[in-house]
């Protein structure tokens, strides 16, 4: 009984969302339809997903938040890793960095908009933005906690700055890019989803939630807010997967 | 190996050379004859300074080491003793002086460096094996060349170690066995060691000491231990360089002239325990502990 119980512990919480949900709808707590019953919203996520638009939409995200994450690695790896072993170089560019990073992306929409246009490209462009600086400002910070005696220890069999940069810098702040691009995922996806609802799309998580609350489908905007959970949960689940066996030295 | 040759002609700047020539490593600062080194001399310091956070730790120190000999580096805390090491290594800058190995600059020269802190020195996101491998791989060596390096060095080191693993699994000692097998498998002319044993439990010190004992008396490579620990440096040594307090110099440059291999009993051999007490009375002078 008790082992059983072990095992259930991790889903007790929905099994009592659920629940309480599903009171609170019987009760008539809500209007119903503000809050239509977990059944209902669940249905709806099913239709959406097999028969629906919501698995295009879902795809579309997807798409569209991975690209703008491979862009913003692609640039911020590199960049942070030569940044980070030139320390005094990055101490001279930290102030712009951090100020950037602090500002809220979605501020730079309006601008970005100008630039690239209504579409596909402002939204990545953003997305990507504001991950670039997420993973660059966590990559240098890696490096530059960089263990100083792996780096002498390099040094001294011989290896010149280049290797130094690929065989121990890379590899020392690789535990601390991982947490960043954690971090620049999760921000773009939430650029992404934000993006979708406000500027011109046809498709996408975003626009169909907003689409849902216009045309007051209220079980297919809990279908879509579920959605966009799962594939929060989802991305950050693949990453720590992925961290696990690819850092394996991680914390010992 | 050309390069030695090569190498080996630039002249060390200085004076005279004397008709009677002080013991290696004695060479004391102010007297003229200090330029001259004496044969079988590996490793030259001449005029090095390195002042820290204001002090002078070393002002115009001169060293000679011996080829082919253990050294061991043993003095009060804080007079520098990894320093030194850290500075003739080329692991830190001086802010004056001159290092030769057998004329030959530090770039020209292939020197291994054993960590007292393995865990931070080994690579953990590589095998034991690779790590051991690394080094090679710099050298720009082929697959092939490599394996044989260190086939050869495991077939010499008869450890058993699953060289398969990571190092974070692998024991204190294991680990820094593979440490020291890392800076060896390069063939180093001169191989450093900074308190290589320190982070070890007592069993495993003992069963290292062994280990180093037996690589030298096989290799005969130069090496300049760093310890803490006095009977260690006794144990291991051809000479123990006691060094003074800062600004440091040298306290004295003494010979063990005990036969290898060396083995428990010979901590109690009257010469052991003559060269020790000798040793600890100028630690204590130095010190200033009496």
């Amino acid at each position: 009984m008790s082992k059983l119980l072990t095992r259930l512990n991790p889903v007790i919480g929905v099994i009592l969302l659920i629940l309480v949900w599903w009171i609170a709808t019987l009760l008539q707590i809500a209007d119903p339809v503000l809050l239509p019953p977990p059944q209902k919203a669940f249905k709806a996520l099913v239709d959406g997903l097999v028969s629906g638009p919501l698995l295009h939409d879902f795809a579309q995200t997807i798409y569209r938040t991975v690209l703008s994450f491979l862009i913003a690695s692609a640039i911020a790896i590199p960049l942070g890793v030569m940044l980070g072993a030139a320390d005094k170089v990055y101490r001279s560019v930290e102030f712009v960095i951090d100020f950037f990073r602090s500002t809220p992306a979605s501020a730079v929409f309006p601008l970005f908009l100008v630039l690239f246009g209504v579409g596909d490209k402002t939204k990545i462009a953003v997305a990507a933005f504001g991950s670039v600086l997420v993973i660059l400002f966590n990559v240098a910070y890696g490096v530059m906690n960089a263990r100083k005696t792996r780096v002498l220890a390099a040094k001294v069999m011989g290896a010149n700055r280049l290797q130094v940069l690929k065989d121990v810098y890379f590899w020392e702040s690789l535990p601390q890019t991982f947490i960043g691009m954690r971090n620049g995922i999760s921000l773009a996806l939430v650029i992404i989803v934000v993006a979708e609802m406000f500027i011109g799309s046809s498709d996408g998580i975003g626009y169909r939630l907003i689409e849902a609350q216009m045309l007051f489908e209220m079980p297919t905007m809990y279908a879509a807010i579920f959605a966009a959970g799962a594939l929060g949960y989802g991305m950050n689940w693949i990453f720590l997967t992925i961290e696990k066996t690819f850092v394996h030295w991680g914390g010992k | 190996m050309l390069s030695r040759t090569r190498a080996a002609i630039r002249l060390i700047k200085g004076g005279p050379v004397q008709d009677d020539p002080v013991p290696a490593a004695l060479a004391q600062p102010g007297e003229k004859s200090y330029r001259w080194f004496p044969p079988g001399t590996h490793i030259t310091v001449r005029g090095l300074s390195k002042q820290f956070q204001g002090s002078v730790l070393y002002e115009d120190f001169d060293l000679d080491l011996p080829r082919g000999k253990v050294v061991s580096v043993f003095g009060p805390n804080g007079c520098g003793k990894s320093t030194i090491i850290n500075m003739i290594a080329g692991l830190l800058p001086m802010d004056k002086g001159e290092v030769l190995f057998d004329g030959k600059t530090i770039d020209e020269t292939r020197i291994g460096y054993v960590f007292q802190n393995y865990r931070e020195a080994l690579f953990p996101w590589l095998r034991a094996i690779d790590n051991i491998h690394y080094p090679l791989k710099l050298m720009g060596l082929s697959r092939k060349a490599r394996n044989e390096r260190v086939e050869k060095l495991l077939g010499r080191f008869q450890v058993k170690i699953d060289f398969n693993r990571y190092p974070y699994e692998l024991s204190g000692g294991q680990q820094q066995t593979v440490s020291i097998m890392r800076s060896l498998v390069m063939e180093p002319e001169v191989l450093f060691l900074d308190e290589p044993f320190s982070a070890l439990d007592y069993e495993m010190t003992l069963f290292m000491r062994d280990q180093m004992q037996k690589v030298f008396m096989e290799t005969h490579t130069t090496m300049v231990i760093v310890s803490h620990d006095l009977e260690e440096a006794v144990y291991l040594a051809d000479h123990v360089l006691l060094l003074t307090r800062r600004p440091t110099r040298i306290a004295d440059f003494i010979e063990v002239p005990l036969p290898r291999p060396r083995s428990a009993d010979t901590l109690s051999d009257p010469t052991f325990v003559e060269i020790k007490s000798r040793c600890l009375e100028i630690f204590r002078r130095e010190a200033r502990l009496s």
